[in-house]
């Protein structure tokens, strides 16, 4: 399909485009920065309701972009995400000063670039795509002009994000040698032949370096504690949520695509890998002091789990790094929203500050049980049905030891999220109550707490709509 | 390029991507790593050209490739540079182990 045939597929994208421009522009000519933030509100909302599910697989672009119902679910969960976190930043104080503008613009061209991520089909346009998104959130992530933590977490994710780049571009290069071609399906088709097993396994590690960087996979998930803990709490809640979801769905597309002869190869990577993710992430949550640091380790964590959904790599095991994926994004954006508003109370990230939380705001509180409760995968809530199908999805491809290790590391987690809501619940509190959230996190907070609750409750509406 | 193989010149790159990892690895100055990484993108960019001269089905592909990384190595340094200069301001150094505030 030609440039100007897709560009009717491709609306949402360009009203982002354009909306991202004049939120920009608006920035010079608005004293009150909150208004550029609803303006970007409105251009995520309009954004959401033209985009039209595509009847089948469209090749946009001369096939540099595929929009299917797979690129379709990213699209709704980058928008979602993107749409949450510009809501919660409207009630973030620090950001109330000179540069907030810009935030919001950049917020655009990110629900943007991350569309195109999941839409990519083109060696080209994964790496451009990956870049864009990876560029934008070293600016995000160093947004806080005076805040030295902020630039050292800048400067650590600009590094590391670097290097894996670079190293992933040299693996796209080595495959383009090979067969010729940048786009994904012709290079699946070359790799078939015998003497390519070498080359392809070269290659696949070099994508597992450039990908589990975004996925924050070990041992590449160094980075993760140090900027989640740094970076402005809207941008943290973000960064945990879509970069790791779209780095799933160019892995998943990647492995479908050009590796998927090579599964011998690449199984029992994945499974090591998983195993060793979320056991590092689990183990090292516990000792942990500093909220933001807490869930950062607890977000790798889920990443390992995703990743056993991606290791069994059959139809289900897609299916349920989807589910999981969608579940995880209410449940990770929504303990987030509570920190943000505990922070904004008592200036602190420490988990000191949850101690009595439950006298001092009963309802924040009430909320952060249910999202560490639903991150933990207990039922009824939406983390415990993304649990349910990525283990059924591991017992299903008989990975025995890594179901295994699993259930192991869910114990892990429960103790460790148990371990805030006793602080929350049996502690006496601190410090006086807190004044009500602001009109913008109320609404984040009920949406997502509301979804959470929702999807654990009528699974099947949310599943038969994720999967199409 | 006549009579250059193709092997030499992929050693030649394979070289240059190590001489960046390597860098990028054990060097303190964040200036410094920001260099052994522009090597690295420059070496696949030897490979692409390489390739697209001597393997591929279609030519223009590779370097058009090649001229995207050049854009976006660009853009990267212009991010990666105002970031150091930014943390230069509040810290008042560009050597990696002195920037430790935030550890476990």
């Amino acid at each position: 399909m030609n440039a100007i045939e897709s560009l009717k597929y491709f609306v949402p994208e360009l009203i982002l485009l354009g909306g991202a421009f004049v939120a920009l522009t608006l920035d010079f000519f608005l004293r009150q920065k909150k208004l550029v933030g609803e303006f970007a509100l409105l251009v995520i909302v309009l954004a959401l309701c033209l985009a039209k599910a595509p009847t089948q697989p469209l090749p946009l672009f001369f096939g540099m972009f595929e929009l299917d119902a797979f690129a379709h679910f990213f699209r709704y969960l980058a928008l979602g995400a993107v749409g949450i976190t510009i809501l919660i930043s409207l009630g973030y104080s620090p950001l109330q000063k000179r540069y907030t503008g810009e935030f919001y613009s950049l917020f655009l061209f990110m629900a943007f670039a991350l569309i195109t991520v999941a839409a990519a089909n083109n060696l080209l346009m994964i790496f451009l795509s990956i870049e864009f998104v990876s560029l934008l959130s070293y600016l995000l992530v160093g947004f806080l002009k005076e805040d030295p933590k902020s630039k050292e977490a800048a400067i650590k994710y600009l590094l590391f994000g670097s290097v894996c780049s670079g190293i992933m571009l040299y693996g796209m290069s080595l495959l383009y040698g090979a067969t010729g071609s940048l786009e994904l399906p012709v290079i699946g088709n070359a790799l078939l032949g015998a003497p390519f097993k070498p080359l392809a396994t070269a290659a696949i590690l070099f994508f597992f370096t450039g990908l589990g960087f975004k996925i924050s996979m070990a041992p590449f998930h160094m980075w993760a504690p140090d900027v989640y803990e740094g970076a402005p709490t809207p941008v943290t809640a973000f960064l945990t949520v879509a970069p790791k979801a779209l780095g799933f769905a160019v892995l998943t597309r990647v492995l479908d695509m050009i590796f998927w002869n090579f599964q011998s190869v690449w199984t029992p990577v994945l499974v090591i890998l998983s195993i060793l993710t979320m056991t590092i992430g689990n183990i090292t949550a516990v000792s942990q002091s500093n909220i933001k640091r807490f869930l950062a380790y607890s977000s790798i964590a889920q990443a390992g789990y995703i990743l056993m959904g991606l290791a069994a790599f059959s139809h289900l095991g897609r299916d349920a790094v989807l589910i999981y994926l969608f579940a995880y994004l209410m449940t990770n954006l929504g303990a987030f929203t509570v920190v943000l508003f505990v922070a904004g109370e008592t200036q602190s990230d420490s988990l000191d500050a949850y101690a009595g939380l439950s006298k001092r705001s009963p309802m924040a509180a009430a909320m952060l049980t249910i999202f560490l409760l639903s991150l933990a995968g207990l039922p009824p809530l939406a983390g415990f049905i993304g649990k349910y199908y990525v283990f059924a999805a591991a017992i299903q491809g008989k990975f025995i030891m890594l179901t295994i290790f699993a259930a192991i590391n869910s114990v892990i987690a429960a103790y460790y999220y148990f371990r805030i809501i006793r602080l929350m619940y049996l502690t006496p509190a601190t410090g006086p109550a807190f004044a009500a959230p602001s009109k913008a996190l109320t609404v984040a907070l009920w949406t997502l707490f509301l979804s959470v609750l929702a999807l654990g409750i009528f699974p099947s509406f949310f599943i038969t709509r994720i999967l199409g | 390029m006549i009579g250059i193989p193709l092997s030499h010149i992929l050693i030649f790159s394979l070289l240059l991507f190590a001489i960046g990892v390597y860098g990028a690895l054990v060097r303190r100055n964040i200036i410094g790593i920001l260099i052994s990484i522009e090597l690295m993108l420059n070496a696949a960019n030897i490979n692409l050209i390489a390739f697209s001269k001597y393997t591929s089905l279609s030519p223009a592909t590779g370097q058009i490739f090649a001229i995207f990384v050049i854009a976006i190595a660009a853009t990267a340094a212009a991010v990666g540079l105002a970031i150091v200069l930014a943390l230069y301001r509040v810290r008042k150094t560009v050597y990696t182990d002195e920037v430790n505030l935030l550890k476990w």
